[in-house]
């Protein structure tokens, strides 16, 4: 059921597709092994078809991509970071509900 | 999802509301070895996948929301939902859980996912080679902390009795685990740290004395705090919030039943809410089939 519309960021391409994006990004910092991290995957697909066009809906995978979530100091996951402008906004730690999520989206967008 | 399931099959409409998506705190562990039916043990979130297909297979009705309140109405109740959506229904069953309390101590909200974590199979990989602790003794504390040394190097297991609670089995692997090292007698005062976890300001109960310990996260496992805030004065509850119910899972309120860990009860397992939720389902079918 996976949502063609999220992208799929890695080391080497996150800081030109979040850094130079011309609309505000989430990023999904999440991984095979972590339960709330799938309970959440159904929520950031929706997203990804709801915002399109306006936000960037991305998804890291911590395993595969051990750089960037180093960098924003990520020791807990699911995390999502929403960036603006290439800066932070907002950052979530743990499964939250949709309409947590989409509080700061409508903020930004 | 065990009330969904009886529900259904007693051929009453019912849907399933969910927060976020099935499986609660069962995704905040990483293996399951105690359900019956499953000799080798079963991942967690392979148990809630095969739960969630087995609840929906006889035909339910399925929703995203989160509940705000609830208020009776003519034949039934109304649940307020936050989207500002409402629905009818002549029964609730609720079967919302518990989330993992929190120590309430200086550091630990605002470090909260920068070395304090309640979920050692989301965050226990990011700890390899590094030093954690863990607070609790119950069953839960100890199956994270045996969990958390497949990366820790050194998890100390802070407890504030002189024995664990957690059941024999668990007891004896954690205490013949070389990197396990229990602390006894000992309660957290402080959780320090500016952008990460760095140390805990520790309290011997015993003897008075205090001293800090160096630690890169720690992990914390001191009891469930039932998810009970939304529903109205009139449904009873303990000091803690448990829902108080009967055998057949009703509460004080008829036609709101409680199933699994936010009800009052002695023993919070996946085994037990699923007992509890064919109960509350059939609890139902009986209140209306015979008004």
């Amino acid at each position: 059921m996976a949502n063609d519309k999220v992208i799929h960021l890695t080391d080497s391409d996150f800081d030109a597709i979040v850094f130079k994006a011309s609309v505000p990004v989430l990023v999904d910092f999440w991984a095979a092994w972590c339960g709330p991290c799938r309970a959440i995957a159904p929520v950031i697909d929706e997203l990804a078809s709801e915002y399109d066009g306006k936000a960037k809906i991305c998804k890291m995978n911590v395993d595969e991509n051990p750089v960037t979530p180093g960098k924003f100091g990520i020791r807990a996951i699911p995390t999502l970071i929403i960036f603006k402008d290439g800066k932070v906004v907002e950052q979530i730690t743990g499964a939250v509900g949709k309409a947590a999520i989409e509080n700061v989206l409508k903020r930004v967008v | 999802m065990a009330a969904a399931l009886y529900a259904s099959r007693a051929r009453i409409k019912t849907l399933l509301l969910e927060r976020i998506s099935p499986g609660g705190q069962m995704l905040l562990t990483h293996w399951v070895d105690n359900y019956l039916g499953f000799p080798e043990g079963i991942m967690a979130y392979e148990l809630v996948e095969k739960m969630a297909a087995h609840a929906k297979r006889f035909g339910i009705d399925e929703m995203n929301g989160e509940v705000v309140s609830i208020v009776s109405e003519q034949g039934g109740f109304s649940i307020q939902l936050a989207n500002g959506d409402a629905i009818s229904t002549r029964a609730i069953i609720v079967a919302t859980g518990a989330n993992p309390k929190r120590l309430n101590v200086p550091g630990e909200q605002g470090l909260t996912g920068k070395g304090v974590s309640y979920c050692a199979t989301c965050d226990g990989p990011f700890y390899r080679d590094q030093t954690v602790a863990v607070i609790g003794g119950g069953d839960t504390a100890v199956e994270e902390a045996l969990f958390l040394t497949k990366f820790a190097q050194k998890v100390y297991l802070i407890h504030r009795r002189d024995q664990l609670r957690a059941v024999a089995l668990l007891q004896e692997k954690a205490l013949s685990e070389p990197k396990i090292e229990p602390i006894w007698n000992t309660v957290v005062e402080s959780i320090n740290g500016e952008d990460t976890v760095r140390s805990l300001s520790l309290l011997n109960r015993v003897n008075g004395v205090r001293n800090e310990l160096q630690v890169n996260g720690v992990f914390i496992f001191v009891g469930l705090a039932p998810n009970t805030s939304f529903l109205p004065p009139e449904v009873r509850r303990d000091e803690q919030g448990f829902i108080i119910t009967d055998e057949w899972m009703k509460t004080s309120v008829p036609g709101i039943l409680a199933a699994g860990d936010c009800r009052f009860k002695p023993l919070r397992q996946i085994i037990t809410a699923v007992g509890d939720g064919a109960t509350a389902a059939f609890s139902v079918s009986h209140m209306l089939t015979t008004g």
